[in-house]
């Protein structure tokens, strides 16, 4: 049983239809990547999981179905979204921002040491924890929502264009971060535009394209394919 | 001098009351970007419904005390208010959460005339005298005389603004209304019922309301049906003043509006010579309101438009 389960996803936004019948799974303990153009429907996808748009067709988490849940009762189940543009209240500090991430838990105790094991991934947030969360460099608030996600120890992770608009040396940082935290056993679904790079770190990928998948497999496969590189990784 | 501290302490007093109500208000705008206007009724039948339950309670037990009968219309009082807001926001304003703006904005005016016209059938057109069930003791200084009631009020709204104050910036739900005000979506994305917050922000704000509402109306001597359209004006006014949707700022504003009617109206007689009363005091709350839209829209403490985006 996959851990999370799409089947014939379906998304409209007034007449145009964003997503066409996406079907994908993410078995537990993968890093799967969505990669696709700007417009695809890779973020319609990720909303449509979480509830966060009117969508048809059927969305399984662990066994159970997801429609008809509120976006807020899906969190709580253990999923996770880094959402794109990151999405960090700015004007809540460094730490209001991560307890808010931890704020379906009830175990303080676990709460507390999830908080060191962020402040150890990313010891800027730590210096930072008293700073309103507008304040800081976008490689930073991208830290920040990928550890506010982590607070809430996320059984599946969503990650929507982590590099967008960030240095290379940030991005470097937080891929490094994403594959550490495939390997602690948190399962991820990560959505880039940066092909190359999703590919690299990721065991299978889907290709998506005018709302629909065009293509999936394992992500070296998908990195030699000569479509896959003529349209996504510029050759 | 002594006219300047006497008005400046009922500036004080009317401050304290037009803040309780502003945060209702600013608290609401914060997360919906709704300007309740029903929100001056609220306050309107916070008043009603005291008296109402005071003067049952002075004919069923005329010997308790007399502070005691006025807290006891305030305990029928509150309930009442935050049930009137939370069904007002289930059932006026939820519907129309994905609505074009305007609309909500036109439901809330329906919604004041709606209750105005109810309070009117059911509690008559006349004015309704607050019994003289409070202490009446009056102390000078400066020069200037303050009495019990406005001691009381002053100390109570402060008390109040304090425990609101902490409840943003410490308690979970604070943090989840501050999360919501920036991002309904992401805080969601934290677990965050956001429709559990919305609706607990109209019961914190018609709480205020209620109070606020017998406050006045102890503080006046009376209540009427159509009182809650220029004090929610006015509040509404002192929300803008401080930046709406900010919590400090409506505090401030409401201060500083109370302040600058009551010296305004201490002081028009001379500066007209005359030819104005104090009964144009009213007029100082909306030139205050234009010069704040005209100078700095985003209020004292509001941040620039810019910035939210």
């Amino acid at each position: 049983m996959s851990l999370l389960e799409v089947r014939d996803l379906r998304i409209h936004y007034g007449g145009i239809e964003a997503v066409r019948g996406v079907d994908l799974a993410v078995e537990e303990g993968e890093l799967v990547c969505l990669i696709g153009a700007n417009g695809a429907g890779k973020t319609s996808t990720l909303k449509g999981v979480l509830g966060l748009v009117a969508h048809s067709g059927a969305v399984r988490y662990a066994g159970h179905p997801l429609k008809g849940l509120a976006t807020h009762a899906i969190a709580a189940r253990g999923v996770a979204l880094v959402p794109e543009g990151r999405g960090v209240f700015a004007r809540l500090t460094v730490a209001e921002n991560l307890d808010m991430g931890a704020y379906s838990r009830r175990d303080r105790a676990g709460v507390r040491a999830d908080l060191d094991h962020v402040y150890n991934l990313f010891p800027r947030l730590f210096e930072r924890r008293a700073q309103t969360a507008g304040t800081l460099s976008g490689g930073e608030q991208q830290m920040l929502a990928i550890g506010r996600a982590l607070m809430s120890r996320p059984r599946l992770l969503l990650l929507d264009e982590p590099s967008m608009g960030l240095a290379p040396l940030m991005v470097q940082k937080i891929y490094e971060t994403i594959q550490a935290v495939s390997r602690e056993g948190v399962t991820l679904l990560l959505v880039e535009q940066n092909a190359n790079l999703a590919l690299r770190v990721s065991s299978r990928g889907y290709v998506m394209e005018s709302g629909a998948i065009t293509l999936s497999g394992p992500s070296q496969e998908l990195a030699a394919d000569p479509q896959v590189r003529a349209a996504y990784l510029g050759e | 001098m002594d006219i300047f501290v006497q008005q400046l302490i009922n500036g004080l007093v009317l401050g304290s009351i037009y803040a309780l109500v502003a945060l209702g208000y600013t608290m609401v705008y914060g997360i919906l970007e709704l300007i309740n206007f029903a929100h001056g009724e609220v306050t309107m039948i916070g008043a009603m419904v005291a008296l109402a339950a005071i003067g049952l309670i002075m004919g069923a037990a005329p010997e308790l005390p007399g502070l005691v009968i006025v807290l006891g219309g305030v305990l029928v009082a509150i309930p009442a208010c935050m049930l009137l807001g939370f069904s007002i926001e289930r059932l006026a304003y939820r519907p129309l959460r994905r609505a074009p703006r305007l609309a909500p904005l036109i439901t809330a005016i329906g919604i004041s005339i709606v209750l105005q016209n109810v309070a009117m059938l059911v509690w008559g057109r006349q004015y309704i005298a607050f019994p003289p069930l409070l202490p009446q003791g009056r102390h000078e200084i400066l020069g200037a005389h303050i009495t019990d009631l406005q001691i009381f009020i002053v100390l109570l709204s402060v008390a109040i603004m304090l425990g609101l104050w902490f409840t943003v910036r410490k308690t979970r739900l604070g943090r989840a209304m501050r999360a919501t005000a920036q991002s309904r979506e992401v805080a969601e994305l934290m677990g965050v019922n956001v429709n559990t917050v919305i609706s607990a922000t109209f019961l914190i704000g018609s709480a205020l309301a209620a109070i606020a509402g017998v406050m006045v109306s102890a503080y006046y001597g009376l209540a009427h049906y159509y009182m809650g359209f220029m004090l929610g004006l006015k509040a509404f006014s002192a929300a803008v003043l401080g930046g709406i949707g900010n919590i400090a700022g409506a505090m401030l504003g409401g201060f500083l509006l109370g302040v600058v009617e009551a010296l305004g109206a201490g002081y028009i007689g001379d500066l007209t010579g005359g030819f104005l009363g104090s009964h144009y005091q009213d007029v100082f709350a909306f030139f205050v309101l234009i010069l704040v839209l005209v100078f700095r829209p985003s209020g004292l403490l509001g941040e620039r438009v810019a910035a939210r985006a």
